[in-house]
């Protein structure tokens, strides 16, 4: 067991750290400090454009994607090195926000089932940050039962052997920006669920592709509804076989549970921080005994939750696959979020109300309050993660699945009932 | 960086593992909650000829000179059978007092004995209810001579020797070693909520006492050593934790209602895999608090609170769901629940309390900084 750098890890950090000291957008540093929570990170700049410029800088140098192959425009580096590159890039890794459903999920979806011509084709400039990818699974009547999704795909009736689409898409994270879209459809609705899907890329400029933002609860607007109206796509921007997509589509799932929930921050530093500096009673809340009590229980949630992300990795470099374990991260961090900000505000008093530049950390916590209700749905909900801790990791049974069997059309769902 | 034990270490668990799953049953246990003994002495000398005693402690001293990563996953073995056997104070305790603050001669007189089990310690350091505070000791050495009521101190019904914390001549907090055969010592064994482990109250009258580290110099030698006990019993800890989730998780397997295994019902499913993240952030934390321990990094003070409150918390929670997932049945004496539940409930007041050591994981990383957990 051992923390410490080894001496081929302390000579990469020291590389990349040095790499990165010549080379990171410095001047946007203070910025992405005070940056509130979810926010854009920057504004004094596009931030799309400030993104892609970090991005295109790291990818010429050889430190983009560190976990894809060196032909697809990646690293090649071990599960400890892109650890260490992640610590050592801090704060600018937020620039790069835009990028991390296509590096995270549609870029690993695309490696494992495209062809090798058009991986070649696709994935370096989606590594270096030329294109933005964005992944269109969820539906109005399909979120966490995603297999129910209606978006249809038929074969155009001019033998060109194209599909053609029609549907909609909703909560489509940047597709307003995106160039190309992972989109999952159904191709035969008279089999069960799982079994009619079929997985496309999709170019997000196609003629009959329509984005219209959504505002979210948190006055933001990052996701969107996406509609298709007689979309063409080729046949070949097919990923695996018709039929296959509930397949393909695993691929995406296990790799945005990998990618959101690991190393993912609950607010503690920042909360600790403010409970040095703020007052109770004249003396320091820190020293308040209810106030230690709750913040020692964020602690343990914090560093528990980043020591099982290096367990994880421990057992990544000895060849171990890492599992439906993972799923905690994401699980833990985004309930500890949520209450972690409503008891910042607590302390706050009725002060804790106003959401302004004048407030604690520039509002961090009033903005985190807002924002954690959505960490605990996206990328699945925290009680579809729990049926995966119950049933893939405990090894419970499965829920009771009535439409198991049955054709997807006689399944009945929101807004459709059963005749 | 590698956040895993070694191969060797995990050879020991099993082995640990294979003794206890002949030599401590749930039987064995029962017999200590039900019968006279406070303690299964035939298992502890079958520990201690295994080696695990002494795991940690050098050979020169009778032990077998190994480590604390080794000492650890005993522990964690033993939590999960839960052990009916004196070791948190013997050797979390009083072993690592003598290793950190002995003289030569206090080493070579004990040491030996605790690995070998001819020997129990134990510390003796509460002197009633409430947290413990320099101000609270009462207990004084004058003349070499120790006067004060001890209580409760773990397994000092069956204890040879004591560490005590008691004031010197000048009303400094410093710590004594004391052999609890001779004169002027008497005990009274207390009714607990967890009688697998003994505990007793220790009235000094007169008792000779031998200073052990320097004078004055008992809160900080104590503060080391329960920080080292901590992650050792945080393992305990971890170890029942895995265990009640594990047997919570195969009694939902197991029991019908509504024609279906209660663990296809998402509020037992969900309450489980609640217990699963509990439990694995804790051993993630003890990883660290181990790793700490072991290398002697400047971070230990934190890492230690961090894997106790971490620890205490997730055997807790896991214990008490254990009983709610079995309904009625874990209601019961005849079903095991109630054995994790109390061992829960009582290794969360040893050492001090979750509330003592949250404040402590928190006052210790407000003098040092808050990035060591961030
Ligand atoms: C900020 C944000 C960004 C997103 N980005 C994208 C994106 O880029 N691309 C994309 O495709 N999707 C995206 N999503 C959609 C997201 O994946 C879904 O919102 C999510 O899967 C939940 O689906 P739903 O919203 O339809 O809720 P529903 O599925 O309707 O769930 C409603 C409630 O029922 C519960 N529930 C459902 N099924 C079960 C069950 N079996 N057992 C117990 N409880 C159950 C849920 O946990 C939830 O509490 C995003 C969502 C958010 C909030």
């Amino acid at each position: 067991m051992d923390f410490e750098d080894t001496p081929q890890e302390a000579a990469f950090r020291a590389e990349v750290r040095a790499w990165i000291d010549a080379n990171a957008p410095k001047h946007l540093l203070a910025e992405l400090k005070n940056a509130s929570f979810a926010s854009n990170g920057v504004v004094s700049e596009d931030p799309v454009s400030a993104g892609k410029a970090w991005q295109k800088k790291k990818a010429e140098a050889g430190w983009a994607c560190l976990h894809w192959p060196k032909e697809y425009g990646g690293g090649a580096r071990t599960p400890i090195e892109r650890v260490i590159w992640g610590q050592e890039e801090g704060l600018y890794a937020a620039l790069t926000g835009a990028f991390t459903i296509g590096h995270g999920m549609c870029g690993p979806t695309v490696m494992t089932w495209a062809k090798e011509e058009q991986k070649r084709e696709l994935l370096p400039p989606l590594a270096s940050g030329e294109t933005i990818w964005c992944q269109l699974f969820s539906e109005p009547a399909s979120g966490s039962d995603l297999a129910g999704l209606r978006t249809r795909a038929v074969k155009a009736d001019d033998g060109s052997g194209d599909w053609i689409i029609n549907g909609q898409k909703i909560w489509t994270s940047g597709a307003q920006v995106s160039d190309w879209g992972l989109l999952i459809t159904r191709t035969d609705p008279d089999v069960p669920k799982h079994k009619g899907l079929t997985m496309f890329f999709l170019d997000m400029r196609s003629p009959g592709v329509e984005v219209r933002p959504i505002k979210q609860a948190n006055g933001q607007s990052s996701f969107n509804e996406v509609y298709f109206t007689d979309v063409r796509i080729p046949d070949a921007q097919r990923l695996g076989e018709v039929g296959q997509g509930w397949e393909v589509s695993l691929t995406t799932l296990m790799n945005e549970r990998l990618s959101i929930g690991s190393g993912m921050s609950t607010g503690f530093p920042e909360l600790f921080r403010f409970c040095m500096e703020m007052e109770i009673d004249g003396a320091p809340a820190v020293e308040d005994a209810g106030v230690r009590s709750k913040l020692a229980q964020f602690a343990v949630k914090q560093s528990g939750l980043k020591y099982t992300g290096m367990r994880a990795i421990s057992a990544l470099s000895k060849g171990e696959t890492p599992g439906p374990e993972n799923s905690i991260g994401k699980l833990v961090a985004g309930s500890a979020m949520q209450e972690l900000s409503m008891f910042a505000l607590d302390i706050q008093g009725q002060a804790g109300v106003i959401w302004n530049d004048d407030s604690p950390q520039k509002g961090r916590f009033q903005g985190m309050l807002m924002r954690s209700p959505a960490t605990r749905i996206e990328g699945g909900s925290d009680e579809i993660l729990r049926n995966i801790i119950g049933e893939r990791v405990l090894g419970l049974p499965g829920d009771i699945r009535i439409d198991k069997d049955v054709p997807f059309k006689d399944i009945p769902t929101s807004g459709r009932k059963k005749k | 960086m590698n956040l895993d034990f070694s191969d060797e270490q995990k050879q020991l668990r099993e082995q640990v593992r294979r003794f206890l799953s002949e030599n401590c049953t749930s039987e064995t246990v029962r017999t200590i909650l039900e019968g006279p003994e406070s303690y299964d002495r035939k298992l502890y000398q079958g520990l201690a000829e295994l080696g695990v005693l002494g795991a940690a402690i050098p050979e020169e001293y009778g032990g077998v000179g190994l480590g604390h990563l080794e000492l650890c996953v005993v522990a964690e073995e033993l939590g999960r059978v839960l052990a009916p056997v004196p070791v948190s104070s013997s050797i979390y305790l009083v072993a690592e007092f003598l290793l950190l603050a002995g003289s030569e001669a206090q080493k070579q007189a004990w040491l030996p004995k605790l690995a070998a089990a001819e020997a129990v310690g134990a510390f003796a350091f509460a002197e009633g209810q409430g947290r413990v505070t320099p101000a609270k000791i009462k207990a004084s050495v004058s003349g070499g001579k120790l006067s004060g009521v001890k209580s409760p101190v773990a397994d000092g019904d069956v204890a040879d020797v004591a560490v005590v914390a008691a004031k010197n001549e000048k009303g400094q907090v410093s710590l004594y070693l004391v052999d609890l055969s001779g004169k002027g010592v008497s005990r009274t064994t207390l009714d607990t909520l967890d009688p697998t482990r003994g505990q007793a109250a220790l009235t000094f009258d007169g008792a000779a006492a031998e200073l052990l580290g320097g004078e004055g110099d008992g809160w900080n030698i104590a503060s080391q050593v329960m920080d080292r006990a901590a992650v050792l019993m945080a393992f305990e800890q971890v170890g029942g934790a895995d265990r009640a989730l594990e047997i919570a998780r195969d009694y939902a397997l197991e029991r019908m209602a509504f024609g279906r295994p209660i663990g296809s019902f998402q509020g037992i499913k969900h309450m489980l895999a609640d217990m699963y993240v509990s439990a694995t952030l804790a051993r993630s934390n003890c990883y660290y608090g181990a790793w700490a321990l072991n290398s002697g990094a400047a971070e230990f003070p934190v890492a230690a609170a961090t894997a106790r409150v971490s620890a205490t918390t997730a055997f807790q929670h896991c214990a008490k769901n254990n009983i709610q997932v079995h309904g009625g049945m874990g209601f019961t004496w005849a079903f095991d629940c109630h054995l994790y539940y109390r061992r829960s409930n009582a290794l969360a007041l040893a050492l001090g309390s979750l509330s003592t050591w949250e404040s402590l994981l928190i006052e210790r990383m407000s003098a040092g900084n808050a990035e060591t957990a961030a």
